[in-house]
């Protein structure tokens, strides 16, 4: 009653906007980190501008997001634990809880209610109730825990720094149901899922090759991908660590960065076979397909990350490499691959280019930005 | 607190003596925020890392410090910087993890 109350003073509050429209669409606009000031950009794809900023976050070194299915509310995995709901209308926190110690990223489940977040300190997964960040599921791994995805049927799949495991937590009940998978491989480092929720891929940091998951089968069986692509050749080391997420989906083949090598490593989707290999400009960071699948934009670990290459799909040969600037973190296409926008971290600045002519259209002023996030993400499985 | 301060001003003794230009200890403050921070944490408090924060620190030697970060810790994802970095710009981080410890 009191809700009903409450419903009708809004409307009645609400109403002298509508004599003048200040609504606002959310499916053109996006966040972008910014790391080292605690804020997120609020930014309009349509508009190539930021239109707002959202402060007040804490360390978001290595911070992500995921989005509420309304694309109203963003989840930001911050790195000293906490885990913030923003809405990014209203541009105000709208929840916060310090959750764990220390914390490397998250999912939302398939039906919006869940948010998960994997953690380091201590290590494990922690499940969160959307509407009400009150905390649903504790699953402790003992283990530093990364690669976490959503997948179909209110699941979450992760895997285990320390222990070499992949786990799928179920939440479709009220107690968890945990399927362990043994055998993952040294030190997985990160972890992508497909666009259809069925292959798993953990990049392994401890040892050459990553290893692959049908999560069609009821106990999926590990299976080795790239066993020696690094044999023979000595390992540089690892300024950063590449980030695997589900745009390695290529046409049908997967492009993947290669730990300590100056490659990317081109695997055919069906038989998850070797189909190639691509030298590029330092070790690859991320390896992204445009949507489509066309080309695939790389950038890299330092002392190269001051640079872009753009591959061809079909010949796996560079095809455009371009200089943005000191600290190329990240990139984020528009949703039909349009427009790639690139964040330059060290002159505070994203920079957005036109993926088929390779122009600069414009830029964007931005504090040590790194992460950029639409929210056409919130459609899509893994991300 | 009291040893903090000790190492503080112990510290801080080669440091001011091996004279790096302001710019130059900028640039290294900002590769320690930046590029240490991705594993360590922007605040130092750990991450796939351990913690850097001084009191975490605290019981090495700026040598001691300086030496993991030029070479690495082998077995781990703590990569060799010496390819980067030179031994006094390495000594230079490692005094500066030790006395920053207000973050």
């Amino acid at each position: 009653m009191t809700r009903l109350a409450a419903l009708l003073l809004t409307l009645v509050l609400a109403a002298p906007a509508v004599a003048e429209p200040s609504y606002r669409a959310t499916g053109d606009l996006g966040l972008i980190v910014e790391r080292a000031s605690g804020s997120l950009l609020v930014i309009d794809q349509s508009e190539r501008a930021a239109i707002g900023r959202i402060e007040g976050l804490g360390d978001l070194s290595h911070a992500s997001l995921v989005y509420s299915p309304d694309e109203h509310f963003a989840f930001v995995f911050g790195r000293d634990g906490a885990l913030t709901k923003v809405d990014i209308l209203s541009r105000e926190i709208a929840g916060r809880v310090i959750q764990a110690g220390n914390s490397i990223g998250g999912a939302i489940s398939d039906d919006g209610r869940l948010v998960a977040v994997a953690n380091y300190e201590p290590g494990g997964v922690r499940v969160f109730d959307a509407d009400t960040l009150e905390m649903v599921a504790d699953i402790p791994t003992g283990s530093k825990t990364i690669g976490l995805v959503d997948i179909p049927g209110r699941r979450f799949v992760f895997s285990l720094w320390d222990a070499g495991e992949t786990w799928i937590a179920d939440l479709s009940s009220e107690e968890p149901r945990i399927t362990r998978i043994a055998g993952i491989g040294k030190n997985p480092y990160d972890a992508l899922v497909t666009g259809d929720g069925r292959t798993y891929i953990a990049g392994l940091f401890g040892e050459d090759g990553l290893t692959a998951l049908d999560l069609w089968d009821d106990q999926p069986a590990p299976r080795r991908i790239l066993p020696e692509y690094g044999r023979g050749q000595e390992d540089l080391p690892v300024y950063k660590m590449p980030h695997l997420e589900g745009w390695a989906l290529a046409g049908d083949q997967f492009v993947l960065p290669a730990v300590g090598q100056h490659e990317v490593l081109w695997v055919d989707a069906g038989t998850l076979d070797e189909a190639g290999r691509t030298r590029t400009h330092g070790q690859p960071v991320f390896a992204m397909a445009r949507p489509g699948g066309r080309h695939v934009w790389v950038n890299f670990a330092p002392p190269f990350n001051d640079t872009l290459q753009v591959i061809d799909t079909r010949t796996h040969a560079v095809i455009h490499q371009m200089t943005p600037g000191p600290a190329v973190l990240h990139m984020e296409f528009t949703a039909r691959g349009t427009e790639v926008w690139v964040s330059v971290r060290d002159a505070n600045r994203v920079d957005i280019y036109d993926t088929a002519t390779f122009e600069k259209l414009g830029e964007i002023a931005a504090q040590s930005p790194s992460g950029i996030f639409f929210t056409a993400r919130a459609h899509r499985m893994g991300l | 607190m009291l040893r903090l301060l000790l190492v503080l001003t112990l510290a801080a003794g080669p440091a001011a003596a091996d004279g790096l230009t302001a710019d130059h200890a900028r640039r290294l403050e900002h590769l320690v925020v930046q590029d240490c921070g991705s594993c360590h944490g922007l605040t130092r408090k750990g991450g796939l890392g351990s913690p850097l924060t001084a009191e975490a620190l605290a019981h090495f030697e700026p040598e001691g410090i300086a030496m993991v970060i030029l070479d690495g810790v082998p077995g781990t994802a703590m990569p060799p910087w010496r390819p980067l970095l030179s031994d006094e710009e390495a000594l230079w981080i490692a005094e500066y993890l030790l006395k920053d410890d207000d973050k």
